[in-house]
C-alpha cells in the first residue's frame, strides 16, 4: 500500500545485528493504477445493448389457384403516402382515375400522422393502413411510420407500392 | 489545560477492498466484453419504439448503406465457411483454406462473388482501404439473394432451424433499393424479418 515506510529502528551502534524485519504489506499502487485502467478500458468498450429490431411480416403473396383476395373498401382505406423532405401526405379512400380524394399534408410529430390516424380510427374503427413510400422517401421515414402503427396500435396496414396516381395526386395538389 | 496534540494517523488507508471491487469489475467486464467488431460499413440506424432485442445467434444480417450498396454478415464461423462452400460451387469459384478462414473471420463484406476471392487475398490495410461495391441484388444477378438463401439451407442442416432475417438500414438509405431488398426476400418466400432500429422512448399515446 502507499505507505511511508516507517524507518525501522537500527538500534544504533554495533551490538548484534538484528534479522531484518521486511514488512507484510506490500506496495499495492502500481497495481490499483493498471487495475483501474483496465477497468477504465473495458468498460468503455463494452457495448451492451444489443440492437432493437421491429418485426414485420409481409403478406404472403397469392398462389395462382388462390381464390381472388376481397378488394379493400374504399370507406376502410386509409393511405398514408412518404414524400421527400419527411413530408407525410395522406388521404382517407382510394385514389384513381375517376375519384381524386382531398390530400393533406402532416409531419412525423406527435400531433401529426399520430393524432391524424387515431382520430380516424375513432371514427372507422376497422380502418386499414395502406403505406406508399415515395421513391425519393427514405428508410427512417418508412421505419417511423411503422413505429407509428405500434404507437398508435394499429393492426391492420400494408406496405404497398406507389401508383402513379399517387404522385400524381402529390404533384397536382402543390403541397 | 495541556494542548491537544493532533492524533497522527498515518497518511496511508487500507486500499484493499477497494482493489477487491475494481478487480471483480475488470473480470466482469473482460467476460462479458465482445470485442467490437470492425465493420465494412457504418450505418446509422433510424429509432423505434420497439423494445423487441435481435436474437443472438442464428442471424444473416443485410446491411443497407447510405449509397445504395448491401452488405451481407451472419453469425457463425463454421456455418459461414460452409455457406461459403456452396457459393463456391454454385458460382464455380475455389477458395484455399486461407480465404475460407479469413473469410469466417470477416464480420461483413459487400463485394459480388467474382471479386470475393481476390478481396479475400489482400493484406488487411489493403482491405480496409478497398471500397467494397456492394453485393449485387438486381434481379439479373442476384447474388444477394443466393447467399441468403445458401445461409438459409446450412442453418437449416445445422441448428434445424432458419436463420432469423435482419435487414440494417441507414436512415439514409432510399427506399427503392430497401423495397428490392424486401422484393428478393419475398419472392423466396421469406415474408418474416427484422428491421434494426435504435431504442427510442414509447411516447404517451395521445387520444
Amino acid at each position: 500500500m502507499a505507505e511511508i515506510q516507517q524507518q525501522a529502528d537500527s538500534g544504533g551502534k554495533g551490538g548484534k545485528k538484528r534479522a531484518k524485519k521486511m514488512s507484510t504489506k506490500i506496495d499495492m499502487t502500481p497495481m490499483v493504477d493498471l487495475a483501474f485502467l483496465l477497468l477504465t478500458f473495458f468498460m468503455l468498450t463494452t457495448t451492451f445493448a444489443k440492437p432493437n429490431v421491429m418485426q414485420i411480416t409481409m403478406p404472403v403473396p397469392p398462389e395462382p389457384n388462390d381464390p381472388e383476395p376481397l378488394a379493400l373498401k374504399a370507406s376502410e382505406a386509409f393511405t398514408v403516402l412518404l414524400g421527400e423532405q419527411n413530408k407525410v401526405y395522406y388521404y382517407e379512400g382510394l385514389v384513381d382515375a375517376t375519384s381524386k380524394p382531398e390530400l393533406k399534408v402532416t409531419d412525423f410529430s406527435s400531433n401529426g400522422i399520430r393524432k391524424t390516424l387515431l382520430e380516424r380510427r375513432g371514427r372507422v374503427p376497422n380502418t386499414t393502413v395502406l403505406i406508399k413510400p415515395a421513391d425519393n422517401s427514405n428508410y427512417k421515414n418508412m421505419v417511423d411510420i411503422l413505429d407509428e402503427m405500434n404507437i398508435t396500435q394499429q393492426k391492420k396496414y400494408a406496405l404497398v407500392d406507389i401508383s402513379k396516381d399517387d404522385t400524381d395526386l402529390i404533384k397536382s395538389s402543390g403541397l | 489545560m495541556p494542548k491537544v496534540k493532533p492524533h497522527r494517523t498515518s497518511p496511508s488507508l487500507d486500499m484493499t477492498p477497494m482493489v477487491d471491487l475494481a478487480f471483480l469489475l475488470v473480470t466482469f467486464f473482460m467476460l462479458t466484453a465482445t470485442p467490437s467488431e470492425d465493420v465494412a460499413v457504418v450505418v446509422d440506424t433510424p429509432s423505434s419504439t420497439s423494445e423487441k432485442q435481435l436474437p443472438e445467434k442464428n442471424v444473416v444480417q443485410l446491411t443497407i448503406d447510405k449509397d445504395k450498396r448491401v452488405f451481407f454478415s451472419m453469425s457463425g464461423q463454421p456455418i459461414k465457411i460452409k455457406t461459403l462452400d456452396q457459393i463456391a460451387g454454385k458460382y464455380n469459384l475455389t477458395f484455399t483454406p486461407a480465404q475460407k478462414q479469413r473469410f469466417a473471420a470477416l464480420p461483413d463484406f459487400g463485394v459480388p462473388v467474382q471479386q470475393l476471392p481476390a478481396y479475400l487475398s489482400l493484406s488487411t490495410e489493403d482491405r480496409k482501404a478497398y471500397k467494397q461495391p456492394g453485393i449485387p441484388y438486381d434481379s439479373l444477378n442476384n447474388q444477394m439473394i443466393e447467399w441468403v438463401m445458401a445461409a438459409r439451407s446450412v442453418s437449416v442442416g445445422q441448428f434445424q432451424q432458419a436463420p432469423y432475417i435482419a435487414i440494417k438500414g441507414d436512415g439514409q438509405a432510399d427506399v427503392p433499393t430497401v423495397k428490392d431488398v424486401i422484393e428478393s426476400l419475398q419472392e423466396k418466400k421469406l415474408n418474416r424479418f427484422y428491421l434494426i432500429t435504435d431504442l427510442e422512448m414509447q411516447p404517451v399515446a395521445s387520444k
